[in-house]
């Protein structure tokens, strides 16, 4: 498979501030890469550099095998859409769509052909003539998506497109996009602050932190095993359970509870007998009967209870911290009770206290 | 339970009743007229003077309405009345200061939005400085340039010229159009701008073909403050011309004060509101687009 977008060594600093640090990513042709990270990790400023909008310190950016670093924007193959959709107010969504078109001398039976199969795919044919100001929030960035669309483009960049729509709209225009690329196959980045979005949409993640990737992997592997304390931390919603404790040969001790962690896989580097912080999921933690047969279970006292609907998210005292435990359906329980708990080994998820790395 | 309901039903619903004649009602509006009339009596004083006879003035009735209304005051002052040798009235005075005025303006704003467009959207090495540079120059007194622009108007042959004279309009002007501009299109979404490069736009296209219709409010401000500037300019006009190409306020300065002859009070009135015309209708044409434009150009920056 070959390569449609490789980035080389990228540097990029404002002044003193370094805001990326050497990135190296390699992405697959029609791969769909996920962007992840909270505000000013750099992955926007990532995505910018990619677009040619702002210039590399430093490293190369290749897309299609060409070397690009220097290239226009409009000379790179691609297409972008904003999260404040950017659309030209004065045009009407026909020229907005065919803007990008005239300026590349496409000729004027080719624009209308290709504007014409762009708004049926996204079903943007009745507002053509209307200008951006009189379309709703989804509609303006559909028809931002459409300018992307139009340019028949190999890589499209994302930069938030639907953080600035309410929480209905973006779960269906996120599924619409899920689909747009299962029937395009391009190669798109993706930007966004939020997990659901990255799980749902990405074939694998890239998890920023502080202008360096974190981890880059597919959405189930970051789930199931993050990385670091940081990747662990910030996948999964609620977060992640922390202890701080102590691992002597398979056992982890720290104040309030003891395990074994036989079951436990161990990374390459295993390293006994060191401080650590031991991570469970607040929906691997199982509750009542299920407990009995865990590695380990115990017992502690309920919060508060914060029931969602399709299922409650328990928050109860244990090992001197708050704990949260997310439980199936409509639980019951209310605050003041006991608990029990349990916890399976093979759930679990071991960090060097220093190094905050998996082990 | 039953009086109850009926007792909260009885009680105070809806929007509270306003009192008219309130005493926050009567200071308010007995303040707005008592300005207004100190504003607006000169301007009544002005307009009935110019239209009674000389004899009529002589009577000493300041305030009181002409008992015979003239416009031969008018047809004087725009036709008639001499300054020096010439005596062909504001006439030639108001074409001049069109001719300074229409070219000033179009220089002027023209090279104003390019660069506030560019020093905002195409920031380069050295802009914020430029862009400082070009904000001290707002500050300095105007009195201080006077006599090295004479030099330099008279080293590239256009001093006395109105072409002279528009050139000096212009570079004054640039300082405060620029920030007006820059301002502006500082607030217009950055993304607006990276898509239109995305989408294969050069910088003359970005600037005519998004910026420029978006920006119709801040060029309404700009004309109407380079308008009234240059219309009411009297230190430039009055160094860097002649006789013959002085613009209209110093033609109107030469009626007003000459010292030879009778005082014609009716004629001077009616050259000072002919002369003051033109900004008045500018401010009444476009009152509201003005305060748009003005809170558009300000609130980001």
């Amino acid at each position: 498979m070959t390569n449609s977008v490789e980035i080389k060594d990228l540097d990029l600093s404002f002044g003193a501030v370094q805001v990326l640090k050497q990135l190296n990513i390699d992405i697959a042709e029609g791969e769909f890469l996920v962007l992840l990270g909270s505000s000013g990790c750099g992955k926007s400023t990532l995505l910018n550099c990619i677009a040619g909008l702002l210039e590399v310190t430093d490293g190369q950016v290749f897309i299609k095998g060409q070397n690009v670093t220097w290239a226009e924007p409009s000379e790179r193959g691609i297409g972008m859409v904003f999260q404040s959709y950017a659309l030209y107010p004065q045009m009407t969504v026909r020229g907005n769509l065919s803007f990008g078109l005239k300026n590349a001398k496409v000729p004027k039976d080719e624009i209308q052909k290709r504007v014409a199969r762009v708004a049926e795919v996204l079903q943007i044919e009745p507002l053509l003539d209307r200008k951006p100001g009189a379309l709703s929030g989804g509609q303006r960035q559909r028809v931002a998506i459409g300018r992307a669309l139009v340019r028949d483009v190999d890589v499209f960049l994302f930069d938030e497109p639907l953080s600035n729509l309410d929480a209905k709209l973006r779960t269906d225009l996120r599924v619409e996009l899920k689909r747009l690329h299962k029937k395009l196959k391009n190669t798109m980045i993706y930007v966004t602050h939020d997990q659901v979005e990255a799980m749902t949409l990405a074939d694998r993640i890239s998890i920023m932190k502080d202008g360096m990737i974190q981890q880059l992997d597919a959405p189930e592997v970051i789930y199931a095993k993050p990385c670091n304390k940081y990747v662990a931390d910030f996948i999964g919603s609620p977060a992640m359970n922390l202890f701080e404790g102590h691992l002597s040969g398979n056992t982890f001790t720290c104040d309030g509870f003891t395990v074994d962690v036989s079951g436990y896989e161990f990374g390459s580097q295993p390293r006994r007998d060191s401080a650590v912080w031991l991570g469970i999921r607040p929906e691997h933690i199982v509750t009542g009967d299920a407990a009995a047969s865990a590695t380990f279970n115990g017992s502690a006292e309920i919060d508060i209870v914060e029931p969602m609907g399709s299922d409650t998210l328990v928050w109860i005292d244990f090992a001197g911290q708050s704990v949260r435990v997310r439980t199936e359906g409509q639980s019951g329980l209310r605050s003041g009770e006991a608990l029990t708990i349990g916890f399976d080994a093979s759930r679990l998820h071991l960090f060097d206290m220093k190094t905050e790395i998996r082990l | 339970m039953a009086d109850l309901s009926v007792n909260s039903s009885a009680g105070p619903r809806g929007p509270k009743p306003k009192k008219s004649f309130s005493r926050a009602n009567i200071f308010l509006y007995g303040t707005l007229i008592v300005v207004s009339m100190y504003y607006l009596l000169p301007l009544y004083v002005m307009v009935v003077t110019s239209l009674k006879g000389m004899p009529e003035i002589r009577m000493g009735n300041v305030f009181g309405p002409p008992m015979e209304i003239t416009f031969e005051p008018w047809v004087k002052a725009w036709s008639e009345a001499c300054t020096g040798i010439n005596c062909d009235g504001l006439s030639r005075g108001f074409g001049n200061s069109i001719q300074i005025l229409i070219p000033s303006i179009i220089l002027s704003i023209a090279i104003a939005s390019i660069n506030g467009y560019a020093l905002s959207n195409w920031k380069f090495k050295g802009s914020e400085v430029f862009f400082t540079i070009l904000i001290i120059g707002a500050f300095i007194p105007y009195q201080t340039m006077l006599y090295p622009i004479v030099i330099l108007l008279r080293e590239i042959g256009l001093m006395g010229s109105i072409g002279g004279l528009v050139l000096v309009h212009t570079v004054f002007g640039m300082p405060i159009l620029t920030l007006l501009f820059r301002n502006y299109f500082a607030s217009v979404p950055e993304e607006l701008f990276k898509a239109a490069r995305v989408d294969g736009a050069g910088f003359w296209q970005i600037y005519f073909q998004i910026m420029l219709p978006m920006a119709l409010p801040i060029f309404v401000v700009a004309i109407i403050l380079q308008v009234t500037g240059i219309w009411n300019d009297f230190l430039f006009g009055v160094i860097y011309t002649k006789p013959a190409t002085y613009p209209m306020t110093v033609q109107l300065n030469n009626i007003v004060n000459s010292v030879q002859g009778i005082k014609e009070y009716n004629v001077n009135m009616a050259a000072t509101l002919l002369t003051g015309l033109v900004p008045l209708v500018i401010y009444f044409a476009s009152g509201k687009l003005f305060v748009r434009g003005i809170a558009a150009g300000a609130v980001k920056g």
